[in-house]
């Protein structure tokens, strides 16, 4: 129902306005008929099937990824382009990221899959001190752009300490990568191929609570969405909110909820989290006056504090209220305490009035924040009778 | 060794008895302590740069018991545990260890409370040979008040500090340089005490491993490293991802044995040996061939990268219970019915335990905001609306 028309929406966006991702910058929009109603762990398998069979240099590897993975994210891949392209790597992810980096320093494109974001850590070295610099410490003389690093994110409703975290943030402070996370089906595929041809590292988070839950349109071809382009999903006049990944829905919903009080919400998708898309958001901003940013991963030196910041220094005098950050907790992932720990659509709208964000509308009634059910209803359901507009972008 | 459950000692006593003399077997006596056992491991120890100990093992009539009880207790929780996460009551992720119960009690028998054991994340086990009860394993698999960590660590994050477990870790082979450092502290104080170091087949591929037994072969730490190889990291098979799986040989200049995990005699033999060389000499490693019958996880059917013949037939042919049944039966120690009355009174004390970790309320709230600073020092955290928790859980 909240996101019924994000997919719509995204596909639209605006091609080519800047030049960071390279493989996303040509040919223009056409109407796409051959879409399939599809869940978001398909939408990356399809992309990977994508991926694979248009560059004969592209590799699939990870923990248990030649039998599909533990989100049935590989599934099929290792059978259709053989196990030579698509393999099992021991537990050691240390050893998969820095295997991944030599062979894009060959000139090939490896798409490495760390299980759990929370498992990045071991590999954090590697990302951060030798893929993010190859290219600037060796004056340009070799790089390892064909690296895309895939890690399932955040929470899932159950899974704890080390099943749940949203790492983004530490990655966001070192220039030289790229951090993206699409927010559904239709945006995972094309935002994964442009990842993958994206001639710089990229780290690529993938919503785990919207792999089965989050299904809409997608359509069956090959296309690429933009990287560091955000994305007005709903236009408002009264507040912006800046959110990525799982967290939109969770807003959109907040959105709908405040416009029945005659808060008038838009909603940006960052998408890429750097390099980020400043303009659309200080856009934004200018014209509504107010700013809520959230994510899941804990408040203090989140990336939302980054965007506040920056949003502060160039938005200053159009500003009326201070931002407004409604993230994680500053506690360690919880298991029991995850409906508490999560920034639901609830902490939102009290911060609303509490935050100082809008002081006209007071809603005492949602200062309890309800647990999470353990079923979610889809979020995402695809458009009735509506033709799916979609990008064709050609590559070589 | 005992775990600390509520078991109905008086029952136990009868029925420990043994054939002290084996020259007579028909006749049961009420077992003594003097009266020892002399049983051959099932396979003889390959050693690694090392002499393996003898393949005779010495115990008792009340060890088999006790070895019998504790891994029939292990097994029934874990099989109980599968049920309650089924039924949704334990959430987060969750690693049985049925098939390994062999490695928990074996090592225990060798060793003491005062020595350290440190594991990832398929703990129960080792939490309850370690003396911790059933109450605390469920309800910390149920996030409840009274679990071993206050309900907030769950099936991955079990701990008993008085009992020298240093718990259950979450990310595959970061324990290890842990127990290394526990060695360390082991050495400085001079208690004559080891700590050993778990960790599985897919963990031994792990960097971290080689870096901390370097230094602890450096510095002689009594640290022992115990490979619990069940032959799948997951869902990978050992020779998919180790190019020698000969775990205990993987040290190189640290000598290793390799054990018959399945076989608690062995364990308990390989750890006896092993804690009188690393306090002479320093670290050792020991692979514990074994064998999990549940699948990785609980997200894992545990049958898609093996055949289900594979693990039938290793519970015919090398199931740690049934092999100290048979070894009971063979001297006489029980009968059928004996050992069947055990694994009822279990399965009441695992029933038992399960109602009352239900009972056991939730954690407080506030929880969610303690134990990330220490108190008092001016570093606090706060609620949903940076001031104060202002919610109820359901």
């Amino acid at each position: 129902m909240a996101l019924r028309k994000f997919g719509r929406l995204s596909l639209i966006s605006r091609i080519g306005k800047r030049d960071f991702s390279i493989a996303s910058t040509s040919e223009g929009l056409i109407e796409k008929a051959d879409s399939k109603s599809i869940n978001l762990f398909t939408a990356v398998n399809q992309a990977l099937h994508i991926a694979l069979e248009t560059d004969s240099r592209s590799y699939v590897f990870g923990e248990d990824v030649s039998f599909g993975g533990v989100f049935r994210c590989t599934t099929g891949l290792a059978e259709r382009f053989g196990k030579k392209r698509v393999f099992n790597t021991p537990l050691c992810e240390q050893g998969i990221v820095g295997f991944a980096i030599g062979l894009a320093a060959m000139g090939n494109r490896a798409i490495a899959e760390i299980q759990f974001a929370d498992y990045i850590f071991p590999a954090f070295d590697q990302i951060v001190n030798e893929a993010a610099k190859f290219r600037y410490r060796s004056g340009n003389q070799f790089n390892c752009g064909g690296l895309t690093i895939r890690a399932p994110y955040g929470a899932v409703g159950h899974g704890g300490h080390y099943h749940s975290q949203s790492p983004e943030a530490f990655f966001c402070h070192v220039p030289g990568i790229k951090v993206v996370i699409p927010r559904s089906p239709q945006q995972a595929k094309g935002l994964l191929l442009s990842s993958i041809r994206d001639p710089n590292p990229v780290v690529f988070f993938e919503p785990k609570w919207l792999y089965r839950l989050a299904v809409e349109e997608v359509p069956e071809d090959d296309y690429m969405l933009p990287l560091s382009e955000a994305e007005v999903i709903r236009e408002g006049s009264d507040i912006t909110l800046v959110g990525w990944g799982a967290q939109l829905s969770v807003m959109e919903q907040a959105c709908i909820e405040a416009e029945k009080d005659g808060i008038s919400c838009e909603l940006i998708d960052l998408k890429t989290l750097i390099p980020w898309d400043k303009e659309t958001v200080v856009a934004s901003v200018r014209k509504t006056g107010r700013l809520l940013v959230s994510h899941e991963a804990p408040i203090t030196a989140g990336f939302g504090a980054e965007i506040s910041a920056s949003i502060i220094e160039r938005c200053f005098l159009q500003l009326e209220a201070p931002v407004a950050r409604v993230c994680g907790l500053d506690t360690p992932f919880p298991l029991v305490f995850e409906p508490f720990y999560m920034p639901t659509k609830n902490k939102r709208m009290i911060s609303f009035p509490k935050g100082s964000v809008l002081r006209t509308k007071v809603h005492p009634h949602l200062a309890i924040s309800p647990p999470l059910p353990a079923e979610m209803p889809p979020l995402f359901l695809p458009p009735k009778n509506k033709k799916v507009v979609g990008t064709k972008l050609g590559f070589s | 060794m005992a775990l600390l459950t509520s078991r109905n000692a008086a029952a136990g006593g009868k029925l420990l008895r043994c054939a002290a003399a084996a020259a007579i077997p028909t006749i049961r006596q009420l077992s003594s302590s003097a009266s020892t056992i002399t049983v051959e491991t099932s396979v003889p120890f390959t050693g690694h740069r090392i002499d393996p100990p003898s393949r005779s093992v010495e115990t008792t009539s009340e060890e088999l018991m006790s070895f019998f009880r504790d891994m029939a207790l292990m097994r029934r929780m874990e099989i109980a545990a599968d049920s309650l996460y089924k039924a949704k009551l334990i959430r987060g992720f969750c690693h049985l260890y049925d098939g390994q119960e062999a490695v928990a009690v074996g090592m225990e028998a060798a060793i003491t409370k005062k020595d350290c054991i440190i594991t990832a994340y398929r703990d129960h086990c080792i939490f309850l040979g370690r003396g911790g009860t059933l109450l605390e394993s469920f309800a910390e698999l149920m996030g409840r008040k009274d679990g071993c960590s206050r309900g907030k660590g769950g099936s991955m994050h079990f701990y008993k500090k008085e009992g020298g477990f240093y718990g259950g870790h979450g990310i595959v082979g970061a324990q290890v340089p842990l127990g290394c450092g526990i060695a360390l502290a082991q050495k400085y104080r001079n208690d004559e005490n080891v700590t050993f170091a778990l960790y599985g087949d897919g963990a031994a591929n792990q960097g971290q491993l080689f870096e901390a037994l370097n230094m602890s072969a450096l510095m002689d730490l009594p640290a022992i490293l115990v490979c619990e190889n069940n032959h799948y990291g997951m869902g990978t098979a050992e020779w998919r991802a180790a190019k020698s799986p000969s775990y205990y040989k993987r040290g190189d200049y640290v000598p290793g044995l390799k054990v018959d995990g399945m076989d608690a005699l062995a364990v308990k033999q390989a750890c006896s040996f092993a804690k009188q060389y690393a306090l002479k000499n320093g670290p050792i490693i020991l692979e514990m061939d074994t064998y999990r019958y549940h699948g990785h996880s609980m997200s894992d059917p545990g049958s898609t990268y093996r055949t289900r013949e594979e693990i039938t037939g290793i519970r015919q042919e090398r199931d740690p219970i049934e092999r100290v049944r048979k070894l009971l039966l063979a001297h006489d120690i029980a009968n059928e019915k004996e050992l069947k009355d055990i694994e009822k009174e279990v399965r009441k004390e695992v029933d038992d335990a399960i109602a009352k970790a239900k009972e056991s309320p939730m954690p407080d709230p506030s929880e969610l905001f303690t134990n990330i600073y220490v108190k008092g020092f001016g570093s606090e955290s706060f609620g949903a609306d940076r001031k104060e928790v202002r919610a109820t859980l359901p």
